[in-house]
């Protein structure tokens, strides 16, 4: 089973307060490769704030992250890229006023014999990846400000998994996106899920979650309440851990779980 | 609407720069759709021309004259020199108020180093002095300009509020370099900087960069379909390739000719065929000027940051962190040392145009570029940098400047009181900004 292999990531014990506020308060999580873990919670409980400790945006107080068992030291965006860990952030965070290519590539620009942007090759490996991605997209020449929100999307997903990422976080991938761009989505996650790519998927649409997810953790007021595999739990319990803070019994209860008398 | 990207290579709409979303069928959108000529750009040589056709009308004539125009070229280049890194400034949402006197403290600077400290370790005249002057001016333009940008990028101190300081601060230094003595003159070579009769390289030698200019043009072109076609994208239609290379060409040949076409005054002429006896021919001598060589740096300038901000890494991670800082700190760039390296290009820009403005003095005072920051910062915006961050360019704030230049000295010839001018530059600001705002509003 999965659970005998090293995980690809370990979160242990993870602290992250901004003066007085736990946003995160040792949070523990693991992810497996070729595996979907769902974090939901309410706006606010520190989903985003504990993949950012992860995706190097946010430094962590206190807490470990191991990488295929290796403690990894991680500080910044540019540490966690160098781990093959890839972030879609719930605001996109693309670049807006340069075109699709300029921010499949940015930060990791190909570059000419002279030195110089290689423009021409990247707007070429931006048309095949958004071939595949996103067929009906072709305002390649256009800064991303002026695309649809379903295409500015595509742009973010394509830059996450263009490089070989092997751990892929996805924060609230759907929020900005249309049904049927939606449903594309949740295909490209299960066709990485096929590739062995490891997935953190946070989102509050709890549809989504159990659909995609393997496995599914539950967060509130920054503590972890459980974790537990999607198919041994109803959407009413995952209901009542995400509301009252109440583990079922198919849960692994977390330090934020209200214990039961 | 399966994979439509080769079905669509024969329709130049959506690839076309300008964003103009509806294909219209009249033939000056097909021209400017077929072209990829960026329509802000023509509006603005449009709004020049007019500014030139109107002052010439009202100047009784003499402002489309050869000698007007080189005169302007060559006071428009030290504005344009600083405009071109305000650019990257105001691109990445920070703002350099301290330019000017950072000019005033680099040109006094380099004043005393050839007219005091440096004559006495290689003697007065030495070819190395104009060369090792300009080099120590743009290593402390390079230092005071990183200073300000390492105070802005790690000590987080607002960029308004650290070059609001070096405003005062540097305005201070320039006067202690001497304790406010003008420093005279200035060493021969380095005064042709300046421009001036001696400071323009001749017709023979314009019409030689006149051709190295349009062979690069052709080559630029060619090259650029050729990339294209190597990677299978829509390409322009020949008939536009080759109005673009034509129009190109016939530009920079007009402004050579206009150059050419301002001979020396008679008097200094005729003092040079003395001294190379040469026979003056009935009627006069006539030498022309030529190019002028600050209006040669500003353009070489120009090329080289245009060069810097479209194809390098650093102009790329310029604009991305203008566009939304956020996203480009998360894409993993170092945005601080991009800022510190912006503001480091600034310092060594001021020192060129420290350099130009000293040379064209043939003094360096302690007022120099006085109210340069709010020329330059004005050429930048007119030239369609725009404020909220990520959008500019470097040859419209040469545009900028050169609109800027044009109607100060159109006012000088039609005679206008100072006041009445700069009341009419701040309008013309405020109303061209504005005018950008709508344009940028329709094209969404």
């Amino acid at each position: 089973m999965l659970e005998k292999a090293t995980p690809l990531v370990e979160l242990q014990h993870i602290k992250l307060a901004f003066g007085g506020i736990h946003a995160v308060d040792d949070v523990s999580i693991d992810l497996y490769p070729g595996e979907v873990v769902g974090i939901v919670g309410h706006n606010g409980a520190g989903k985003s704030c504990l993949i950012k400790v992860l995706s190097g945006a946010y430094q962590r107080d206190e807490g470990k992250i191991l990488i295929e068992g290796k403690e990894a030291t991680i500080n910044n965006p540019r540490d966690a890229k160098a781990y093959g860990i890839e972030t879609i952030y719930q605001t996109l965070a693309v670049a807006d006023n340069v075109d699709a290519a300029a921010n499949l590539f940015l930060g990791r620009e190909l570059k000419t014999g002279w030195g110089t942007l290689d423009d021409v090759a990247m707007e070429a490996e931006t048309r095949k990846i958004m071939g595949r991605l996103n067929p009906n997209f072709e305002r390649f020449k256009t800064p991303v400000v002026a695309l649809s929100g379903g295409q500015r999307q595509s742009v973010a997903i394509a830059r996450a998994i263009y490089f070989n990422a092997r751990i892929l976080i996805m924060d609230e991938p759907t929020a900005a996106l249309g049904p049927q761009e939606t449903q594309q989505v949740g295909e490209l996650i299960r066709q990485l899920k096929a590739d062995g790519i490891g997935i953190f998927l946070i989102s509050h649409d709890i549809h989504d979650v159990f659909d995609l997810s393997d496995r599914v953790a539950v967060m509130k007021n920054g503590r972890m309440v459980g974790t537990a595999r999607t198919e041994d739990v109803t959407k009413d319990e995952v209901l009542g851990m995400i509301i009252l803070g109440k583990c079922p019994p198919a849960a692994v209860p977390g330090p934020g779980a209200i214990v039961d008398a | 609407m399966s994979a439509p990207n080769i079905a669509t290579k024969s329709d130049p709409v959506p690839s076309s720069q300008n964003r103009a979303s509806h294909a219209q069928s009249g033939p000056i959108r097909r021209f400017l759709n077929a072209t990829e000529l960026d329509t802000r750009m023509l509006g603005m040589i449009a709004a020049l021309a007019l500014v030139w056709v109107g002052f010439h009308i009202f100047s009784g004539g003499v402002f489309i004259t050869p000698r007007n125009l080189w005169n302007l070229s060559v006071q428009t280049s030290s504005t344009a020199v600083m405009a071109t890194g305000m650019v990257l400034i105001i691109v990445t949402r920070n703002i350099d108020l301290s330019v000017g006197s950072v000019l005033g403290v680099l040109g006094m600077i380099m004043g005393v180093m050839q007219a005091e400290i440096l004559p006495q370790f290689i003697g007065f005249g030495s070819p190395l002095m104009w060369i090792l002057s300009l080099a120590i001016g743009l290593a402390a333009g390079a230092a005071i300009g990183a200073l300000h940008g390492v105070i802005i990028a790690y000590l987080r101190v607002p960029a308004f509020i650290v070059t609001l300081g070096g405003y005062l601060a540097w305005r201070g230094a320039a006067w202690w370099v001497t304790t406010g003595r003008t420093v005279a003159p200035m060493d021969q070579a380095f005064a042709l900087m300046g421009g001036g009769t001696y400071g323009a390289i001749g017709s023979t030698a314009s019409w030689v960069v006149a051709a190295f200019v349009c062979a690069v043009i052709v080559w630029g072109l060619y090259s650029g379909r050729k990339q294209r076609r190597r990677f299978n994208f829509p390409l322009r239609p020949i008939w536009a390739e080759v109005t673009l290379g034509v129009l190109a060409c016939a530009a920079t040949l007009a402004a050579v000719w206009v150059a050419n076409s301002y001979e020396w005054p008679s008097r200094v002429a005729a003092r040079y065929a003395q001294a190379n006896n040469i026979p003056i021919p009935e009627g006069g001598l006539f030498i022309a000027h030529g190019i002028a060589v600050p209006v040669l740096i500003m353009l070489g300038v120009a090329v080289l940051m245009t060069f810097i901000s479209m194809r390098t890494r650093f102009g790329r991670y310029v604009f991305a962190m203008g566009g939304n800082p956020e996203a480009a700190e998360l894409a993993g760039i170092n945005t601080r040392r991009v800022t510190v390296m912006i503001f480091t290009i600034m310092g060594m820009l001021c020192a060129v145009s420290g350099a130009i403005t000293t040379a064209r003095l043939n003094a360096a005072t302690n007022a120099a570029g006085t109210y340069d920051e709010m020329f330059v910062i004005a050429a930048a915006v007119i030239g369609g940098t725009s404020f909220n961050g990520g959008v500019g360019t470097v040859a419209g704030a040469v545009l900028g400047a050169l609109v800027m230049q044009s109607l100060k000295s159109g006012m000088v010839l039609m005679g206008v009181d100072t006041p009445l001018q700069n009341i009419v530059v701040g309008i013309v600001l405020v109303v061209a900004v504005w005018l950008d705002t709508l344009y940028r509003q329709r094209a969404k």
